[in-house]
């Protein structure tokens, strides 16, 4: 089993090192990308029923056991993860076929290789199991964006870059002074191992600090109030594919570090009396994240800042169930986390389609979308109106998971918040909607359809992920269980732990 | 860029000893001080003093392939140094020992060995297009 384990991050190391091999030749580069991340969703998919029933894979590195070594895992929510990372790695490497920005630029090394090196970051955050070497991920995936970011160049661009590498070097830091903290207080690395030793050693008020460094550094990366801005000055800067898996992926690592660690190693037990103080910081983090998300993507008149802004609301919804602290929250939380990076990735990657017909992403130079295609005023809508959270699409169970969780345990204004955040999210889209689709085009304007190559290349993968957000949507079950197990598993971690501890290797 | 005669002769006599050194580190260095990274530095700073004096296409004739070629091989021998342990069915990455006799002593070598040769390259090839991309700017601008 452990030769399953290692191939979410071996297949992308490898796809990316030989797309770096082939660097003088862009179409060979293109197929390696687009074949290293098939390659990597048809193993996640293989993981994924491997560990749907709620079991744990477990590879030791180097056969040095756990806890000495560092161990590589996979539970059902990291098997998750990593199949929506390729998924969304697939259709960057798709869409990049039509855009003449990504295929033409003589920027070194390209775009394939980069991906591929950010998404075997991604993929090794998610299967780690080991906080230090959750760090190291973390820098992977920070050095392959930051060349991401600064590609091609623009003034605009490598400001952008710099204010992101900037923060996240910031958010390293903290990150390393806790690791180094929480190893002074336990002695050990290895999370399943921190989750008995932290509440061994007893050191609540300590503990409680090692959790708020932890929570600064996991909330740059995530984006959270009020620590944000640096993603809106980023990702607008992008192009559209680089953009669809920064907006889908990125973030949502950081969410993904809180799940996986704040349950595991920090919870009530470890922390004592200070948990509340923990849980009450959340809690305002995320109201505060949705609002200040939702405000900002009103202000903006540009679709790819609207989005950008989106992104920073959505975080704060993922923050909300695992504030609430209950099982119910938690797997509302890992349903929200699935959900949203395919509609977010989905919307930046319709928002390229109209920039490139209308040839502006500035609202007030667009129109007319909806009378020269229909069909992609039909595949804008879907993702849409499920970010918004309309029934009956996936964005509707994963808000409503979330308020009920909410409900139960009294949180009131949270849940107050959460349901007008939705309705100012309906607000934004309407916007795009009404000036992007419905309104006639501007007599400057003139809408070019799609090439035939175009049409493929970038709706192709816009389809596929509509079509994805329908099926969560109707056919929520499967979603919701294999979300429950995924959560439960965070929340009561004891086979989690067992079975790293216990790996015969 | 212009150098004198002391320092083109110093250059010819340092480099081949400061690249012979840079191996001696990465062949010492499993369990002693030294080792891929290092000795990849060392190796790095000799073909850096050979293009401050020779000028950069030294360092290119010198490295003969593409400079980020280099790194990539490097990535790939480092990773197949993992995968090796793999395929002899253990985990990722462990170490597989092979020590033949030779002229009376053990020689030990495995895969750790491959990937710090690995590691060598990688920091050869990136430390070389990192300071070729400067000078390669500086002296197109100067032309």
């Amino acid at each position: 089993m452990s030769l399953l384990a290692t191939l979410p991050v071996v297949i992308p190391m490898v796809a990316g090192i030989l797309a770096l091999l082939a660097v003088s030749r862009p179409r060979l580069q293109q197929a390696i990308g687009i074949a290293g991340a098939a390659a990597l969703l048809a193993v996640s998919l293989v993981l994924m029923v491997a560990v749907s029933d709620g079991s744990v894979l477990v590879a030791a590195m180097g056969d040095w056991i756990p806890p000495i070594g560092i161990a590589l895992v996979v539970d059902p929510l990291s098997a998750a993860m990593i199949a929506i990372a390729a998924a969304t790695g697939l259709a960057a490497a798709v869409y990049a076929l039509a855009d003449p920005r990504a295929a033409r630029t003589r920027a070194w090394p390209g775009l394939p290789p980069l991906l591929m090196f950010l998404l075997c970051g991604v993929c090794g955050a998610f299967v780690t199991g080991d906080l230090f070497n959750l760090y190291v991920w973390f820098e992977v995936m920070l050095i392959s964006s930051f060349a991401l970011l600064a590609q091609g160049g623009g003034k605009e661009r490598l400001a952008g870059a710099l204010r992101y590498v900037g923060l996240n070097l910031v958010s390293t830091v903290m990150m390393l002074a806790s690791v180094g903290m929480l190893y002074g207080l336990t002695g050990t690395l290895n999370l399943a191992d921190l989750h008995n030793a932290a509440i061994a050693a007893d050191r609540p008020g300590a503990l409680a600090a090692v959790a708020m460094l932890l929570l600064i550094a996991f909330g740059i990366k995530a984006a959270v109030f009020p620590l944000f801005f640096w993603l809106p000055a980023a990702y607008p800067t992008l192009p559209i594919p680089v953009a669809a898996v920064f907006a889908g992926l990125l973030t949502k690592v950081g969410v993904y570090a809180m799940l996986r660690v704040f349950p595991l190693v920090l919870g009530p037990e470890a922390l004592g009396d200070t948990h509340i103080l923990l849980q009450e910081s959340l809690i305002w983090i995320a109201a505060l994240t949705m609002l200040t998300g939702v405000l900002g993507a009103a202000a903006q008149s540009d679709m790819r800042r609207i989005l950008s802004w989106h992104i920073i609301s959505q975080i704060g919804y993922m923050i909300m169930g695992l504030a609430l602290w209950t099982t119910l929250g938690v797997v509302g939380a890992v349903f929200y986390l699935l959900h949203h990076i395919i509609v977010k990735a989905n919307l930046f990657l319709v928002a390229g389609v109209a920039e490139r017909m209308t040839g502006s992403g500035e609202l007030a130079k667009t129109g007319g979308l909806y009378k020269q295609a229909p069909w992609l005023g039909v595949l804008f809508l879907i993702p849409a109106l499920s970010l918004a959270g309309v029934p009956p699409l996936s964005g509707f169970w994963a808000k409503y998971l979330l308020v009920r969780a909410g409900l139960e345990i009294g949180e009131y204004v949270l849940v107050a918040v959460a349901l007008v955040v939705g309705l100012l999210t309906l607000y934004s889209m309407t916007k795009i909607w009404l000036e992007a689709f419905w309104k006639p085009a501007p007599e400057t304007v003139s809408v070019r359809p799609l090439s035939r190559r175009e049409s493929l290349a970038m709706l192709g993968p816009i389809t596929v992920f509509a079509l994805m957000t329908v099926v969560i949507g109707l056919a929520a079950e499967p979603v919701f269980i294999y979300a429950e197990r995924a959560g439960l598993l965070l929340v009561e971690p004891a086979p989690y732990v067992e079975t790293v501890l216990g790996a015969p290797r | 860029m212009k150098s004198g005669p002391i320092l083109n002769t110093s250059t010819r006599g340092l480099v081949p000893l400061m690249i012979a050194f840079s191996v001696f580190l990465l062949w010492r260095g499993h369990n002693l001080p030294g080792g891929g990274f290092i000795g990849g530095l060392v190796a790095s700073a000799a073909l850096v003093l050979d293009g401050l004096t020779f000028g950069p296409g030294m360092i290119r004739r010198r490295l003969r392939a593409d400079p980020v070629t280099v790194a990539a091989v490097g990535l790939l021998v480092g990773v197949i140094a993992g995968l090796l342990g793999w395929f002899a069915g253990s985990p990722f990455l462990t170490g597989l020992w092979w020590k033949p006799i030779v002229g009376g002593a053990e020689l030990p070598l495995g895969t750790p060995l491959l990937f710090d040769i690995g590691v060598y390259l990688v920091v050869v090839g990136t430390i070389s297009a990192l300071w070729l991309a400067l000078a390669e700017r500086r002296q197109g601008g100067e032309d």
